[in-house]
């Protein structure tokens, strides 16, 4: 696929909000991204034209139930059939943050066995509970499934910023260890949360900032072409949203965020 | 209710009110009845003119004056005439606000005092929107929905005036966190249950909508205990040829967002009263529910609609209800409004017009739209899933016209309506009878800056400010706290603007404490110290908002304060060539446990022309110079030390203006040109504070000499390093543009008073050469950490 060919949709629904941010994200690496609010899909337009979809943060229909349910019930009544053949053709979604919690809520994460009719695991309330916005590391531990992290070496630590207040990642405690092998042995596990130098944080906050479990931060689905992700790669795509920047003698241009980006348009035109 | 006064209609909702042959006792009778809240002259008025009309009026007239008339709608107090000393100010607002506004006459200022939100030009094609609204009454009743309306509030402020909002600001003020129970009045809630719901309304407001919550402060006095402070603000952007202001006769009245119910009535009748032991069940009813994800909707359609210039003038449904927004909206333009309740869509059935008419329940925004238009509009507000409807149009006859089921029922005089009584108060000023204290200076000092350190009003917010999300947007180049520790940066900086590197200072300033010495002063401190905020990390260009929280000014000393402080506002205004664009005040804080510590927020907006030259207040690089800019006095009255103490003092710290300001274009101009590596102002717990905060966020030890600080009769240590004197920085220099820095800075009270070092390790020597102050950084940094924000282990 071309750059110039490659449209990526931004879906969005009341109280959705980091949209335009995330199709910026996009078009600063020269493709496009447009913003759909989901009733224009049920009144005219096709999710087919379409070479990548995304689920931006928020508060989706303002998450008053279990986070991300009511968007996820709501498109799979409204666009089901739509969105279960974007996912046939292998075709690429991210979930950033709430757009992470719709697709578990929607059974496209883990996805196991493909598409699961009820939620396979859960986001829930952190530990400690609260709603809690800083800059956290990660560690990318994908070794070549995920679509998103092609261009990401295995073991690099990266810096991106959080902001949920339900973000930690549970299975049904007694098959945790055996869905964790099967994540692992699948090669869907992509980010855990660590500290400074990469040491995975163990489950101890605040380096694990939500008590997720295994300091799960962020999946793949078997097929590596559905990912999400609760920290939030496009407010660490510029060099004026580092936290330290101040601090730094020369300028980077871009953070850490911007790999994400990068990663599925280099893989979309096979250039990794 | 006394049948006798009221008559009612046939077959209607409408009461019908015997007001011509009513006496003055009766009048109060129907006054309290209807919780109208007049006064007598009002009465009489009002009287006189259903007199003339020859009828009698309906209920839903006399509440609709009663709103138009509150002091929360039409600021009796800052527009009324004031007897002071034998001399008469014919009004706060005019005399000293847009006075100054008005003398500076600013070119980049848009649009002042007229409109929801005070608008700036920002670049070329863009405006920057700014207000602060006070929301002290319902947040005293319940927190969460009290804050959490208040963000929303002043957020459809900002779409008020077609912005898109782009951050929000909170400051807040509570009693102390540890107050004793027992102590309590019956009706008072405890400071912890305050500042807990507050805290968490104002996040899940803001986070919700994806507005990011960028400034603010937490301020904690005895006095709040009784009357709880809640600011919000908001600001806005928006491209300049599309703020639109131009109905006119015929357009169309749409009613747009969330449904309306009995939520919020009365409530500026109850943000004009005191509150007693009776509030919680009275005024429950007057604290709307917050519904952010309406608003969030309300305000992606109001910005495409904006986009389209499909609507000719947009406001917001706040204090008032429709009341006030349907006829601001018609007197503003010259019109007359003709409005159907009936078409008003409803959360439940039963609503009175007249509740119709008052209620206050959120997320809604009222529109004039072209008939032409009408259709695009509404196919807008159907894809953002937003309820909206005509109800109305404006009208040549100056007249107030509502109907309901075919009644009519209100036809009065816009006149009439926008004319109330003027009204007249008396203010005396007391001087507090104060002394300076008397005590030897502390053996050790270490301990004394510890101890200061977690002091309420200096200990880390942090555990609070985390719960706000500052990032979403993705436009936040200058973050709230900064480095691994979480150090409180001066002020926020925004990019706004995707093709543009400028950016957007928002910082704020607010000395309560002096006030308790002299209002005057207090607001002088609190201009510069919003001012100075903003210089600190590269703003100019700034422009101001007032907002005064107040005690009942009917009270002749209470009013004397707000005088004074007025008098500042002016005076400090002008000086620094900073405008007052936008204000609000809330009167009538008293509960009680007293009247509020008289409160006057000032918030500054100003611009940085590259955000590359943004600093920020963490110590970067061992070997660099440290230097203070502006002179230090004994001015300990008011401060945190003196507080420590156990005492308050009489040296308030003053504002001498015309050195402060050369020292900020200094200041300006050595960021510009990259010198200042980083940049702390000197506030609550003075230079000692100030340096440890810069050292522990940095992570960098510092040595200063207290010899070498710049100032007047510096005798005592512990003076010199906890003084609150005004219009002062840190700053950290590299060695290698000492020259150049020094240069720039003479005569401007800038000295070299030590260097940055590479232990962890913060020394001061005093003015005696001996080591006055020798701490670890983590000792610094766990006691600042640990009032509010126990330790956590670091990344």
């Amino acid at each position: 696929m071309k750059l110039e060919d490659i449209k990526v949709c931004v879906m969005r629904v009341g109280g959705t909000n980091c949209d335009a941010e995330t199709a910026r994200a996009f078009q600063e690496l020269g493709v496009k991204a447009e913003v759909v609010h989901v009733n224009e899909f049920v009144e005219r337009k096709s999710l087919l034209d379409y070479s990548v979809l995304v689920f931006p943060g928020g508060f989706s229909f303002g998450d008053y139930v279990r986070s991300g349910v009511m968007f996820a019930r709501h498109l799979s009544a409204k666009m089901g059939r739509e969105i279960e053949i974007f996912v046939d053709e292998g075709r690429p979604i991210l979930g950033i943050c709430n757009g992470f919690q719709i697709l578990v809520e929607f059974g496209l994460l883990p996805g196991f066995e493909g598409m699961s009719t009820y939620p396979e695991a859960t986001l829930t309330t952190n530990e400690p509970a609260g709603f809690r916005c800083e800059w956290i590391y990660l560690r990318q531990e994908n070794r070549g499934k995920c679509a998103f992290t092609s261009k990401i070496p295995h073991g690099k630590v990266l810096r991106m910023p959080i902001a949920h207040g339900e973000g930690r990642w549970l299975f049904p405690k007694e098959k945790e260890q055996a869905l964790l092998e099967r994540l692992v042995d699948l090669d869907m596990l992509v980010f855990r949360y660590c500290d400074k130098e990469g040491k995975a944080a163990d489950g101890k906050y605040p380096q694990n900032p939500n008590g997720s479990f295994f300091d799960i931060a962020g999946i793949c689905n078997p097929e590596g072409n559905i990912f999400g992700l609760m920290p939030h790669p496009e407010r660490a795509m510029y060099w004026w949203q580092q936290p330290d920047w101040t601090r730094q003698t020369q300028l980077l241009q871009y953070g850490d965020g911007k790999l994400i980006f990068q990663s599925i348009i280099d893989k979309l035109t096979k250039k990794c | 209710m006394n049948p006798a006064l009221y008559t009612k209609r046939p077959n209607s909702q409408v009461l019908q009110v015997n007001l011509a042959e009513a006496n003055l006792e009766q009048l109060l009778e129907i006054n309290s009845e209807l919780a109208l809240g007049f006064s007598v002259d009002e009465l009489r008025h009002i009287q006189s003119y259903f007199r003339r009309e020859k009828r009698e009026p309906t209920d839903v007239e006399l509440q609709t004056i009663s709103q138009s008339w509150s002091e929360h709608c039409c600021h009796k107090t800052f527009k009324g005439k004031i007897q002071l000393n034998g001399k008469q100010i014919s009004s706060l607002f005019k005399t000293y606000i847009a006075k100054a506004t008005k003398q500076i006459n600013a070119p980049w200022c848009v649009s002042v005092f007229e409109d929801n939100a005070g608008i700036v030009k920002f670049d070329k094609d863009y405006g920057i929107a700014a207000k602060v609204e006070t929301h002290n009454h319902p947040s005293a009743v319940e927190p969460f929905g009290g804050a959490a309306t208040g963000v929303g509030g002043v957020i459809r402020d900002i779409l008020g005036v077609w912005a898109d909002p782009i951050a929000c600001t909170d400051v807040l003020g509570f009693g102390p966190l540890d107050y004793d129970y027992s102590k309590l009045p019956v009706g008072v809630k405890h400071p912890k249950y305050l500042y807990m719901g507050v805290t968490a309304g104002i996040s899940a407001y803001g986070n919700n909508m994806g507005i990011p919550t960028v400034n603010g402060a937490i301020y904690f006095d005895d006095s709040y205990t009784g009357n709880v402070i809640v600011y919000c603000g908001c600001i806005g952007l928006l491209p300049l040829s599309k703020y639109v202001k131009n109905a006119k006769i015929g357009d169309l009245v749409v009613l747009a967002g969330g449904k309306t119910g009995r939520d919020g009535i009365h409530g500026v009748t109850f943000a004009s009263a005191e509150l007693t032991e009776k509030s919680e069940e009275i005024s429950r009813p007057a604290v709307q529910i917050a519904d952010p994800i309406e608003e969030e909707k309300v305000k992606r359609a109001i910005v495409e609609i904006r986009d389209l210039q499909l609507g000719s003038a947009v406001t917001d449904i706040g204090g008032g209800g429709l009341s006030s927004a349907v006829g601001e909206t018609a007197e503003r333009f010259g019109c007359g409004v003709c409005v159907d309740l009936g078409k008003v869509p409803l959360k439940y059935q039963g609503l009175a017009p007249w509740e119709i008419y008052l209620s206050e329940s959120q997320e809604r925004m009222l529109l004039t739209v072209p008939p032409e238009n009408l259709e695009r509009v509404m196919a807008v507000f159907e894809k953002e899933d937003v309820l909206a409807t005509a109800i109305g149009r404006l009208t040549r006859e100056r007249r107030l016209q509502l109907t309901f089921e075919g009644e009519v029922v209100s036809d009065i005089d816009m006149d009439f309506l926008f004319n109330p009584c003027e009204s007249m108060k008396v203010a005396t000023i007391e001087t507090p009878k104060l002394a300076e204290p008397e005590f030897s200076e502390p053996e050790n000092l270490t301990d004394t800056l510890l101890q200061l350190l977690c002091a309420p009003n200096i200990a880390s917010k942090e555990s609070i400010v985390r719960t706000y999300d500052h990032e979403v947007k993705g436009n936040t180049a200058l973050k709230p706290l900064q480095g691994d520790y979480a150090g409180p940066n001066d002020a926020a900086v925004l990019k706004p603007l995707d093709d543009s590197i400028k950016g957007l200072a928002i910082s704020c300033g607010m000395n309560p404490n002096y006030g308790k010495i002299d209002t005057y002063w207090m607001a002088a401190s609190a201009i510069d110290e919003a001012v100075r905020n903003n210089v600190a990390v590269g703003g100019r260009r700034i422009a101001l908002l007032d907002n005064f929280t107040w005690g009942n000014p009917e009270k002749p000393e209470r009013l004397g304060s707000l005088v004074r402080a007025c008098e500042a506002c002016y005076d400090f205004s002008v000086a620094f060539k900073a405008p007052f664009i936008s204000g609000k005040d809330s009167l009538y804080n008293e509960s009680p446990l007293g009247p509020v510590t008289p409160t006057l927020l000032v918030t500054a907006v100003g611009v940085v022309p590259n955000i590359q030259s943004t600093t920020s207040m963490d110590l970067k690089a061992e070997g660099n110079f440290f230097y203070l800019v502006g002179d230090t006095f004994n001015e300990l009255g008011g401060s945190e030390y003196y507080k420590l103490k156990g005492y308050l003092g009489v040296s308030v710290p003053k504002v001498r203006a015309g050195k402060a300001k050369r020292a900020f274009r200094a200041v300006t101009k050595a960021i510009d040109l990259g010198f200042v590596k980083s940049c702390h102002d000197l506030s609550e717990g003075g230079l000692a504070v100030a340096a440890a905060e810069m050292a522990f966020a940095g992570g960098l030890g510092l040595e200063i000499d207290l010899r070498k600080v710049p100032g007047r009769d510096l005798v005592r240590n512990d003076f010199v390093l906890f003084s609150e004197s005004n219009s002062r920085f840190l700053i950290e220099v590299a060695k290698s543009d000492r020259e150049e820095f020094e240069e720039l800075m003479r005569g401007k009270g800038c000295a070299l008073i030590g260097r940055v070092t590479g232990e962890q390790r913060m020394l001061v020597y005093g003015l005696d050469g001996k080591v006055v102050v020798d701490a670890t950084l983590e000792m610094l940094r766990r006691s600042w950490k640990s009032t509010l924000s126990p330790e956590e282990t670091p990344k």
